[in-house]
């Protein structure tokens, strides 16, 4: 017998849940059961909940950037909060909603996946939500706290990578760095904590049966990023507490009049901000590992393979950081070495997309909204991996660093990639999270307009890059052939903003008046479609075992079950 | 992958060992780049005092740390046989050779600082070591904290045997201060000394 659901023997009792204080269903007790609670479902939830609303601060701060750019000589934001918004756009799309929604997704989804009853630490879960919450509450205090002694900066203005000397004392005055400097190092301990727990749950609390090599590859990958934060975040901290040591005791780490180096700013920033990409689009491969094989009905084509190459990409990772640093002056040999690193990770990545469309051909594929945004995923992935490329190569780097090319590249990469696979993840999940169908109407045409206005905000970028147009700055002059480019970018966002509000009020919609779900609407094959939707708090009445990869397919199919093969 | 049959015994590494090897390999990437720091800056100071002149071989100390590895490693092996005073004997001892090594770090600092005019604003010398040596200095009180809950819980007889694994955890990070102890020694006290 593979799994058994909601039979009569259990393991144990529940206790019942302590009735505390007020009554269910009023807005008292929803925080108090929210702030209380350690439950991973919950958390999860949380967690992406915070992610979403973060996301449409960024975005509009993101809006208004494209408002300022769209004639030359525009009036629209003063220099200062320009600076300020894409410092605040950058920050808070990497760590503020990027991470979170990572790690809800990997809360809510890997200790059902792997058949556990919750993380293997629940308390420090919850710790670590709410030091990242709290850290991206003190990132955006700084519009009110910012001003400090010196009456000087309110939101930091430093850019999300914060190059030495731009972070010094003399050229950021008051304390709007520091707010970055404190929420970034808060953040770090937070995303260091969730990593820890959720690399402990994987390899600790998996169900009878549950092998290494059973384990669903989104697991899997998310066991590789639990690795990278924990070997990448802590440089990023280091980073903290030296610019801190240098801007109030007077260290001279990034100090170049008193002995230090400003390039070495770069390097521990980066040694931190390559792997950080990856750890944010390791999640987005993780989703499409499951909702591709249960839209075209065929299992993951190269497990094995697919494990392999994640790894290979996270090996990688951790040493291509320098390729961000091309026109700092390195040696040939360090240009040399990390362009040919950087162009390494092309072949696990190209395995893996290879993989998926192995996956597809021959499958019956059915259009639901978490596939189609998986296609897209897949298209506009390839167009950002092929651009990666394109940038690995020094000497073109070397005429293109700091272009609009390389912003419509990353925002292909974070967009294109990352934020199509989460959306997929949302649509796909739902219906467990809930117990609801997402309206696909709505679903549809978010997807279309948030599609177009996508590609028609980010593809021009790549031109007005190629033409010369640097990144960061508030304002151009007319005639240098950048106009049309930046309008089309424009437009684009406001063809992305109605895609969005369809998409929060499908969330809002189906939450209320969605079809119902049952267990398993997908007819998927990972243990989360084994329980309820929603699971009930301890996830399965009778932990499951497993037998094989698929182990809702040996339930389903008894008579052709997938461990006589694997 | 064959048709494994599920056996009873179906064992998992313990969270808690999982756990804190992933703490200790965080750990790790962070002293990382303050040991790098320390590398990369070495000789690049403008102005005294350098490494050769004010650094002294800090041979009690290190004797210290060294040899509360090995005491603590005795009090575990008495609190698994349940001999509670022994226990005692040894896990104080390890307490008290932290403390020492504390102890020995602050003089040295108070030397540094006010007889040889070296803070972090000094120089880069300056800025590093004393990054470097402090992070490790506040790891060290940590796990004097670690320690003393410990022994309190020991003294007040609070320690069952299904906290053995607690304990053991404890002296885990213990021995990885003191493997940090050895890569600071050998970078500031050694490399940096011998060769500016």
């Amino acid at each position: 017998m593979a799994t058994e659901t909601s039979t009569v023997e259990k393991d144990y009792e529940f206790p019942a849940p302590q009735k505390v204080g007020r009554e269910k269903g009023s807005l008292t007790r929803i925080i108090q059961e929210l702030v209380f609670t350690v439950d991973h479902k919950k958390l999860g939830l949380m967690y992406i909940g915070a992610g979403l609303i973060f996301f449409v601060v960024a975005g509009l701060m993101a809006t208004m950037i494209r408002a300022q750019l769209f004639f030359p000589n525009n009036t629209f934001l003063e220099p200062a909060v320009f600076n300020r918004f894409f410092t605040m756009h950058g920050t808070a799309m990497v760590f503020l909603v990027g991470m979170p929604i990572i790690f809800g997704f990997a809360n809510y989804l890997v200790p059902l996946m792997i058949g556990a009853r919750d993380m293997a630490f629940p308390r420090l879960n919850a710790f670590g939500f709410w030091t990242f919450l709290f850290s991206g509450l003190l990132l955006y205090f700084s519009y009110l706290g910012g001003p400090g002694l010196y009456a000087a900066g309110s939101a930091p203005d430093v850019g999300w990578f914060a190059y030495s000397p731009l972070t010094s004392r003399a050229f950021s005055r008051g304390t709007s760095t520091d707010y970055w400097t404190l929420s970034l190092l808060m953040g770090g301990i937070a995303s260091i904590s969730t990593a820890i727990n959720l690399i402990v749950t994987i390899v600790s609390y998996r169900c009878k049966g549950m092998t290494l090599g059973r384990m669903p590859l989104f697991v899997w990958l998310y066991l590789v990023v639990g690795f990278l934060v924990i070997i990448a975040v802590p440089p990023l901290t280091a980073c903290q507490i030296m610019l801190m040591l240098d801007r109030y005791l007077g260290a001279a780490f990034f100090d170049t009049q008193a002995g230090g180096s400003a390039v070495l700013w770069q390097h521990f920033f980066w040694i931190f901000g390559h792997p950080e990409v990856y750890i944010l689009i390791l999640p987005g491969f993780a989703i499409a590992s499951e909702v591709i094989p249960v839209f075209s009905r065929k299992p993951i084509f190269g497990y094995p393979i697919m494990v392999a190459a994640t790894v290979m990409i996270a090996f990688l990772s951790l040493g291509v950081w320098a390729h961000h640093m091309f026109t700092v002056g390195m040696t040939s040999l360090g240009n040399t070495f990390f362009a040919i690193s950087t162009m390494l990770i092309a072949i696990p990545t190209g395995i893996k997309i290879f993989n998926w469309l192995g996956t597809m051909y021959g499958g019956k594929i059915r259009l639901e909204l978490p596939m189609m945004f998986c296609i897209g995923f897949l298209f506009q992935f390839l167009i950002a991996g092929l651009t990666g490329v394109i940038l690995a190569v020094a000497p073109f780097t070397w005429q293109l660093s700091d272009s609009y090319f390389v912003v419509a590249h990353f925002h292909y990469v974070l967009i294109g990639g990352l934020l199509y696979t989460v959306f997929a993840g949302i649509y796909y999940w739902y219906p467990k999270a809930f117990g609801k169908m997402p309206n696909k109407k709505l679903g549809l045409l978010h997807f279309w307009l948030f599609t177009i206005g996508f590609h028609l905000t980010f593809a021009p970028q790549h031109v007005s890059g190629l033409l010369g147009m640097p990144r960061r700055i508030f304002t151009y002059e007319a005639g240098r052939g950048w106009e049309i480019w930046n309008q089309l970018s424009t437009i684009g966002v406001l063809i992305q903003i109605p895609g969005i509000l369809f998409f929060v009020i499908n969330l809002l919609y189906s939450y209320w008046k969605g079809k119902p779900a049952g267990d398993d609407p997908w007819d998927a094959w990972t243990l989360e479609w084994a329980t309820t939707s929603p699971p009930a708090d301890y996830n399965f009445a009778k932990l499951p075992e497993v037998k094989s990869r698929r182990p809702l397919w040996d339930l389903k199919h008894p008579d052709d079950p997938d461990w006589k093969y694997e | 992958m064959s048709t494994a049959e599920i056996t009873d015994d179906w064992k998992l590494p313990s969270p808690r060992k999982v756990g804190l090897a992933c703490l200790i390999l965080t750990e790790s990437a962070l002293f990382t780049i303050f040991v790098v720091a320390y590398l990369f800056y070495m000789g690049k100071s403008l102005n005294g005092p350098f490494p050769q002149d004010v650094l002294e071989f800090p041979w009690l100390g290190s004797i210290a740390l060294f040899g509360s590895s090995f005491t603590v490693v005795m009090g575990e092996r008495f609190l698994i046989r349940g001999h509670k005073k022994g226990f005692l004997i040894w896990w104080g001892l390890t307490i008290a050779l932290g403390a020492f090594f504390v102890y020995f770090t602050a003089n040295e600092w108070w030397h540094l600082i006010f007889k040889e005019g070296l803070t972090i604003n000094t120089n880069v010398f300056g800025t590093t070591f004393f990054s470097l040596v402090g992070l490790h200095a506040s790891h060290v009180l940590v796990g004097l904290i670690l320690l003393s809950v410990v022994f309190i819980a020991g003294l007040r007889d609070k320690i069952p045997s299904h906290h053995h694994e607690h304990i053991e955890m404890v002296s885990w990070y213990w021995h990885f201060v003191d493997a940090i102890w050895i890569v600071v020694l050998t970078v500031v006290y050694i490399i940096s000394v011998r060769d500016p």
